[in-house]
């Protein structure tokens, strides 16, 4: 049975259902893909997982609990983190306090985890009385990362973390995702980026109209043809 | 020496009065830009919140001095704050309770919560009014002036005096400690920090786990102290009457906007700016010419760029074209 995983999810934001009856499963170490053109519900799967809209039908469980009936804030207390692609981090507030507000509710000392998440991300560090807002895209990303990570998640979900970033950065950003993944965390992501993205992915799911339409490995997928041609562009 | 005189003029006329004015502006100012930070609306009962909690400072100081209590050379308005404090929060979060709540948990937009904040202003005034009436009252007692002009004349043998009403050191020793409180409760406390979180991005911050209800109640508290102690001191250096806390609402909101609003240290400076645009513009400068210039080319009128009854305009005008120019204010704050 996997770590995390929602089944048959279907639902919307009030209108029409977004998505169909899609599963996602992720395993802890494990980084899980979720590709698709525009409008497939690849975000929506995801916001779905975390709570943020209400499920028809389906069943989202973590190490075997069912939370579905739970809060964004209670399933987050389960040890879900949750990255959004836009507004992700707290631009007034320096790298340091973003890191303490992604620990807010942790009420034994926070120094441990910081210098853990600064191991991780070592500009972070060197920049952790900037304002973040002053920071440039890539770092803030960095900053989104280590303010998810600082709930010891056993699940960071991100929804296109490398959204408006240049490649080189990109690269780096996927490097720290990987770092990310060899502590033990489940990680579930969207991406726009899907040869990048499978590259480093250990499965993926690619999502038509809201429904599960291939599944496999990184390598399955981009070696499928017609995932290549419909959606890796050839 | 004429230098000296032209300088000690405006420092009589004009940097004293508004500083202290300043400060009482900051005061409120600082409220009103947290308020529109974390609880997203413009409050527009700033100074009739000010007003009540003036009046509560009014009823306490009397019951003292009918006891016979007195801190004698202060005010004893000082001691009655606290206790003003304590009703003013009350009052505000059974407002929020009756009043607020419900819009905040429908989820209405910012205008709509401005509008209810509208008849909240009303509500208050007509309980003020109720209270203590319409009437322009005094409540300073104690020693009126650490420096009198006649005194500064024979201490320095010029021929202008400086004026320094206790007052005005009251109101600048204040502000300046519960500014230097409210301050370090924002930037180094952990409430502080996660109050300054959920104004910079609220979804975030309910992501991380921090409670909306604390927040905005604390939110609430400091709005109630600050109005308390803003609208006590500057009854204390002027006088209370409930029309002109009313109308203290535009420089109050001017400063918030010039400031950024959203922004609390660019409210409290925004407090300054107010004030001394204020009395600059409205400043008679035909004496500190007099000092200045030869006799020959001495200016005949009052040298006055705009009519104190006009110096609501100065507010209005700075408020419109930061509005204009520059809608984030100076320190960057949200735009409107």
């Amino acid at each position: 049975m996997p770590f995390f995983s929602g089944d048959n999810m279907t639902g919307g934001y009030g209108g029409a259902d977004i998505i169909n009856s899609c599963t996602i499963n992720v395993n802890r170490g494990e980084i899980v893909t979720i590709l698709g053109p525009n409008g497939a519900g690849k975000s929506t799967a995801m916001k779905a997982m975390l709570g943020l809209l209400n499920l028809k039908s389906g069943k989202i469980s973590i190490d075997g609990k069912d939370i579905s009936k739970l809060t964004p804030q209670d399933r987050v207390k389960e040890g879900i983190s949750f990255v959004p692609q836009s507004r992700n981090v707290f631009t007034g507030l320096s790298v340091l306090e973003n890191l303490e507000m992604g620990a807010f509710l942790r009420e034994e000392r926070i120094e441990e985890i910081i210098e853990e998440i600064f191991a991780l991300f070592p500009i972070l560090k060197e920049k952790k009385a900037q304002i973040v807002g002053e920071l440039s895209g890539g770092q803030r990303q960095q900053v989104a990362l280590g303010r998810a990570l600082m709930t010891k998640p056993s699940v960071l979900m991100l929804d296109e973390p490398t959204a408006g970033v240049s490649p080189i950065v990109m690269d780096e950003l996927f490097d720290h995702i990987l770092k990310v993944k060899k502590t033990n965390v489940a990680i579930i992501m969207v991406e726009q980026n899907a040869k990048q993205a499978l590259s480093i992915a250990d499965r993926g799911y690619v999502l038509v109209t809201g429904e599960n339409k291939f599944s496999g490995t990184g390598k399955e997928l981009l070696n499928d043809p017609e995932v290549r041609r419909s959606f890796l562009g050839g | 020496m004429d230098i000296i005189n032209a300088i000690v003029l405006l420092l009589n006329y004009i940097f004293v009065p508004a500083l202290s004015y300043g400060s009482q502006l900051a005061l409120g100012a600082i409220f009103v830009s947290l308020i529109y930070g974390i609880l997203r609306f413009a409050y527009f009962t700033a100074g009739d919140l000010m007003s009540f909690g003036t009046m509560f400072t009014i009823l306490f100081t009397w019951y003292f001095q009918s006891l016979g209590i007195s801190l004698g050379i202060f005010p004893t308005a000082l001691l009655a704050i606290p206790f003003a404090i304590i009703i003013t929060t009350l009052y505000v979060l059974l407002k929020d309770k009756l009043v607020f709540s419900y819009y905040r948990t429908k989820k209405s937009p910012p205008v709509q919560l401005a509008m209810v904040s509208i008849g909240t202003m009303f509500v208050t005034q007509a309980i003020v009014r109720i209270i203590i009436g319409p009437f322009d009252r005094r409540f300073f007692d104690g020693e009126k002036f650490i420096l009198k002009a006649n005194e500064f004349k024979e201490m320095t043998g010029l021929n202008e005096g400086l004026t320094i009403k206790s007052t005005q050191v009251i109101t600048l020793l204040v502000t300046i400690i519960v500014v230097s409180i409210l301050f370090w409760f924002l930037n180094k406390t952990k409430t502080g920090k996660s109050m300054r979180a959920y104004s910079d991005n609220e979804d975030l911050a309910l992501l991380s786990g921090i409670d909306p209800k604390k927040v905005v109640m604390i939110t609430w508290v400091i709005a109630a102290i600050l109005a308390t102690i803003g609208g006590a001191l500057y009854g204390l250096d002027k006088s209370f009457k409930p029309f002109t806390y009313f109308n203290n609402m535009l420089p109050i909101f001017a400063a918030a906007i010039v400031g950024g609003i959203g922004n609390p240290f660019g409210a409290f400076l925004g407090g300054y700016v107010i004030a001394f645009s204020e009395i600059l513009v409205t400043y008679a400068y035909r004496k500190f010419f007099i000092y200045l210039l030869p006799e020959s080319i001495e200016p005949d009128g009052l040298l006055q760029l705009l009519s104190t009854d006009y110096k609501f305009a100065v507010s209005f005008s700075i408020l419109v074209v930061v509005l204009l120019f520059r809608p984030s204010g100076i320190f960057k704050g949200k735009v409107l």
